[in-house]
């Protein structure tokens, strides 16, 4: 039995890992997974309208999919194309979640039904005007003086904002009959603009066409405004690439053109199958529209369908499970067959890692940037850089300690980054100053790795301190090489977070003309080199023993998550761009907790379960 | 060596004062960092970094009170003890070069810290588009100027520092046939028309547009992106009495005042110091980018002509984020735009001890990675035995 577990741990990370890249299968009749390549151009780039369904409802509702009060479940794509096609029904599905009991209160949802914390959009239609009055009051507040209800009643205006955009997208509002109205129109085009020019020139014309048409145009022009997600190409994929437009700005130029674009009429027409739940017709014109696109779009729609294949597979939420498995092998492993049990944790870290590295591998191609562009990249990538520390710690010394700490860590940062992914789409497009990929690739990357090996010797601590004073297995052995491991860490994260800060510096200089400029985040980075080098000093110079040094270590993780989410709470300085509210408390949870641990470390050695039993 | 000598020797030496030498630094920035939201960076690096000792005023007084070690004093202390313990204690030797030429480059870095405190000017160059300037203008200093424009080819320009104002000095060159008496001052403050608030107190003036003016004085800012205008009231005596009471005010919006004394013209301003650059620059045109279908800015950049006086040489540069223009010493870079994309603001940076951290950092890099790589080769040499004996 005993020699077969790292055969089975094997078997069962490849077959996870495995059914989790496998492509999913339409799960209804509809081509839904088809509907969700569908390229559109939408804060910047060009993604799939699955990304888009699905950053939309993790920021409206903190997960991806639709769970109806009736208990039936709706898959991102289907969800958007009721918003689309269907308001009617979307308007009425629970996806709004309101924490807020004054939020609630507003919505005269408070006592009468306090459980109901996802509301519709018609539960919203009647308190429209007086979310947005409130919302307007709270605007000109500085973000940190909000209170609880401000910040609210400006979220969910931010989310109507969100919802009603989204429904926008395509067809005008109160339209019944989108399809064959833009039908009649394409006819009346001709004539139409015809009779305008005459009107213009006080000549006879036909008023009724006239009227009609320039009603049209003041619909399309309105439409045009209403959202921003852009669904019709580019006319020049080559020359213009960027310059998509929304649907009424394409309906807009097609007085102009004398004709309606064939991408507005393919998705009038992919809409009209939807409403009549017409699954041949749907199912005939995705792959009719994606041949139209084939001409200029190939790589847009080869980006677009490995997008949908990456949010489908979830590799992070995967390799979250595997790094939890892992945890709790190695440590059963400590207490019974260390080798066999040992040998197994370590696969799963090594699966889960390489299941991460090709998402943050898909990511980087996707994006065409170095891995870390934004808060939630920088999560992915402490996580990565740590786990890679522990795997080659845990070739090296064979303990399960690197799995212990690796699964902790990849847990732990993927978790953080599951939660910073509730803001919208994390493939953001880089603010101007950041738009550097020589510098992302080298200063963000090395920094962030400083952080990942600050983190892990701060783990590695906690292993110590844990095992020490809770359990008797800390031997001298266990206890010198974790001494080892620790001071190598410090070692490897003092030049990374050293070399990484500096290469800010001279960033800024090349950019600014100055090196230094004690903004916030130069000053985390700095704090973190500083207690680095403390760490050493205090080693050389014989201040701190082999205890002491794991609480130093342990300190590290304290200065380190102040420097990669402190420093941006203070809503100052160049490096604010990623300002997290609700991050605050976690943050401060956290660091209490090292605290405490820190305090367990310095109770007397005598104390410890290890040392008591093993003097 | 006396005793006493080697007792100051053996704390400088010591690795337990690098050590919490190290801790206080983390305290002062940690500390600098938190009061950036108050005092702003400029106000901070100041009070903590360019200080010997962070004062604090003793509550209900205004005298200031020593309550940490600044930045000065604590990489002072730590420049020393660097020195004197590279000196005293370790031997050169191969193993211990990684750390000679670490410390080598961090005395560097400290040395360039300073320097670039004591050395290192910041001005702002706000240009329209198609507009000429040969001059920048600093963020925070103001100056009072006096100016003879008899000659329309020559302007002699008088320029007064602003700390003579706000101590209400009375000033006397001997390019100027008046006195000028500084007679109220305020450090920010805003200039409506009397026409706006019909109801507020005259502003103290008795000649130019002061008359027609209000003066509502507003709080110091600190912010980044906030300038303070100051305003004072300005008497000019001539040797027959005095010519009046001028209001001034470094505020951009406020109008030219002129006026005549003794066959020649003259104009009083306050406005932001100027420091004259040896060419001038023409804004050709400012862009502004986004990506599209929002408003995240993709890029900024500025178009400039570059014209030499003294050489008569013409030369267009483009400005843009990460490509700043280096040119005599300075560097200018895109720090912002105003005025519905129309106006471009560069920032010029003069920093002549900018090279100093690249050499610092070049030598830090290689003495860390020397360093470590020993530890490193002589870890695995060390554990090879053991897993053959295992």
């Amino acid at each position: 039995m005993k020699k077969f577990i790292p055969f089975l741990a094997l078997v069962i990370a490849v077959l996870v890992i495995a059914v989790s890249v496998t492509p999913v299968k339409n799960s209804t009749a509809f081509d839904l997974v088809g509907f969700g390549q569908l390229p559109v151009l939408s804060n910047g780039r060009i993604k799939p309208l699955d990304t888009v369904a699905r950053s939309s409802l993790l920021q409206l509702q903190g997960k991806q999919s639709v769970k109806l009060s009736d208990g039936t479940k709706l898959s991102p794509e289907a969800w958007l194309l009721d918003v689309f096609f269907r308001p009617e029904k979307a308007d009425t599905y629970p996806i709004f979640s309101i924490h807020n009991q004054e939020l609630l209160s507003l919505v005269h949802k408070g006592s009468a039904n306090e459980s109901s914390e996802f509301l519709s959009f018609k539960d919203f239609i009647p308190y429209l005007q007086s979310i947005e009055d409130q919302a307007k009051l709270a605007g000109p507040i500085e973000e940190k003086s909000r209170t609880a209800f401000q910040r609210s009643v400006i979220q969910i205006a931010e989310d109507l904002m969100l919802y009603e955009r989204l429904e926008h997208t395509i067809e005008k509002p109160g339209t019944t009959d989108f399809l064959g109205e833009l039908l009649q129109f394409q006819k009346d085009i001709p004539a139409g603009v015809q009779a305008v020019r005459l009107k213009q020139e006080g000549k006879a014309h036909d008023e009724v066409i006239a009227q009609k048409v320039i009603e049209e145009g003041k619909q399309f022009m309105d439409l045009s405004q209403a959202t921003t997600i852009m669904v019709i190409p580019s006319a020049d994929p080559v020359g213009h690439p960027s310059q998509w437009r929304t649907m009424g700005q394409s309906l807009l130029e097609s007085f102009e053109q004398g004709g309606i674009e064939p991408s507005a009429l393919a998705f009038a027409g992919i809409g009209y199958a939807w409403q009549k739940q017409n699954t041949d017709q749907f199912n005939q014109l995705i792959p009719l529209y994606r041949d139209e696109l084939n001409n200029g779009y190939a790589k847009a729609l080869k980006k677009t369908s490995v997008e949908t294949h990456f949010n489908t597979a979830e590799p992070f939420y995967i390799s979250l499970c595997l790094y939890t498995l892992a945890f709790i092998i190695a440590i059963i492993s400590w207490l019974k067959w260390p080798d066999s049990l040992g040998r197994a944790s370590f696969i799963f870290v090594l699966s889960a890692w390489l299941l991460s590295t090709a998402g943050i591998a898909t990511r980087m191609w996707l994006e065409g940037r170095p891995p870390v562009t934004n808060l939630y990249s920088s999560a992915l990538f402490v996580g990565w850089g740590a786990v890679a520390l522990c795997l080659i710690l845990e070739v090296v010394y064979k303990n399960a300690i690197g799995s212990v700490a690796a699964g902790l860590i990849g847990f732990g940062t993927l978790l953080i980054a599951h939660h910073l992914a509730l803001s919208g789409d994390t493939l953001e497009m880089m603010r101007a100053v950041l738009d550097s990929n020589f510098w992302l690739a080298t200063h963000v990357v090395i920094v962030t790795t400083g952080y990942a090996s600050t983190f892990l010797a701060g783990f590695l601590a906690i292993i110590y301190i844990i095992r020490g004073v809770f359990t008797h297995t800390l031997d001298k052995a266990t206890a010198d090489s974790l001494a080892r491991m620790v001071y190598g860490i410090v070692c490897f994260a003092t030049l990374f977070s050293f070399v990484g800060t500096v290469l800010g510096g001279i960033w800024a200089d090349q950019s600014w003309g100055r090196f230094w400029g004690w903004d916030p985040k130069e000053n985390g980075a700095l704090i973190i080199v500083l207690w680095n080098a403390l760490i050493l000093h205090a080693r050389w110079g014989g201040l701190v023993k082999q205890r002491g040094l794991m609480c130093f270590a342990l300190f590290g993780n304290i200065v380190t998550s102040w420097s990669w989410f402190g420093t941006n709470m203070l809503g100052i300085g160049l490096h604010s761009y990623g300002f997290t509210e609700a991050a605050f408390w976690s943050l401060a949870l956290f660091v209490l907790s090292q605290i405490a641990l820190i305090g367990i470390g310095n109770i007397p050695l005598k104390n410890w379960r290890s040392f008591k039993a093993n003097p | 060596m006396t005793a006493l000598l080697r007792q100051f020797k053996d704390f400088f030496v010591s690795l337990r004062l690098t050590v919490v030498l190290l801790g206080l630094s983390i305290i002062l920035v940690f500390w600098a960092t938190l009061a950036q939201t108050d005092l702003g960076v400029y106000g901070v690096q100041q009070k903590f970094f360019h200080s010997l000792f962070i004062m604090v005023k003793i509550p209900g007084t205004e005298f200031p009170f020593p309550v940490f070690p600044g930045g000065y004093c604590i990489g002072g202390l730590l420049f020393i003890n660097l020195i004197i313990a590279q000196i005293s204690r370790l031997h050169l030797s191969w193993r211990k070069f990684g750390i000679w030429i670490t410390h080598l480059g961090l005395i560097m870095l400290l040395v360039g810290e300073l320097l670039s405190g004591l050395l290192q000017q910041d001005n702002d160059i706000v240009l329209d588009n198609g507009q000429t300037k040969n001059y920048a203008e600093s963020q925070r200093q103001n100056e009072l100027v006096i100016t003879d424009v008899s000659d329309p080819k020559i302007d002699d320009v008088t320029s007064i520092p602003l700390d003579l104002v706000a101590d209400l000095k009375t000033v006397q060159v001997p390019q100027i046939p008046f006195q000028i008496v500084a007679k109220q001052f305020f450090p920010n403050a805003e200039i409506a028309s009397r026409a706006q608030a019909p109801n507020a107190p005259a502003a103290p003036a008795t000649q130019g547009v002061g008359t027609q003016a209000v003066l509502m004085p507003l709080a110091v800012t600190v912010k980044d992106n906030e300038r303070n205008e100051p305003a004072a009231s300005i008497e000019l005596v001539g040797s027959e009495g005095s010519l009046g009471t001028w209001l001034v005010s470094a505020d951009p919006a406020m109008p030219v005042q002129k006026f005549d004394y003794k066959g020649k013209t003259w104009k009083i301003a306050m406005r932001a110091t100027r420091r004259y650059l040896p060419f001038s620059l023409t804004l050709v045109k400012f862009s502004h980018d986004v990506y599209p279908g929002t408003d995240i800015p993709k890029n900024f950049s500025s178009l400039v002509r570059l014209h030499e006086d003294s050489n008569q040489s013409t030369r267009e540069v483009l400005i843009y984020m990460n490509n700043p223009l280096r040119t005599h010493g300075l560097t200018f870079y895109q720090s912002g735009f105003a005025n519905q994309d129309r106006t471009a603001i560069l920032q010029v940076v003069r920093n002549p001890s900018w090279q100093l951290p690249y050499i610092a950092c070049l030598l830090m890099t290689g003495g860390l990675l020397f360093q470590f790589s020993i530890h490193l080769v002589g870890f695995f040499s060390r554990r090879k035995p053991e897993v053959k004996l295992a």
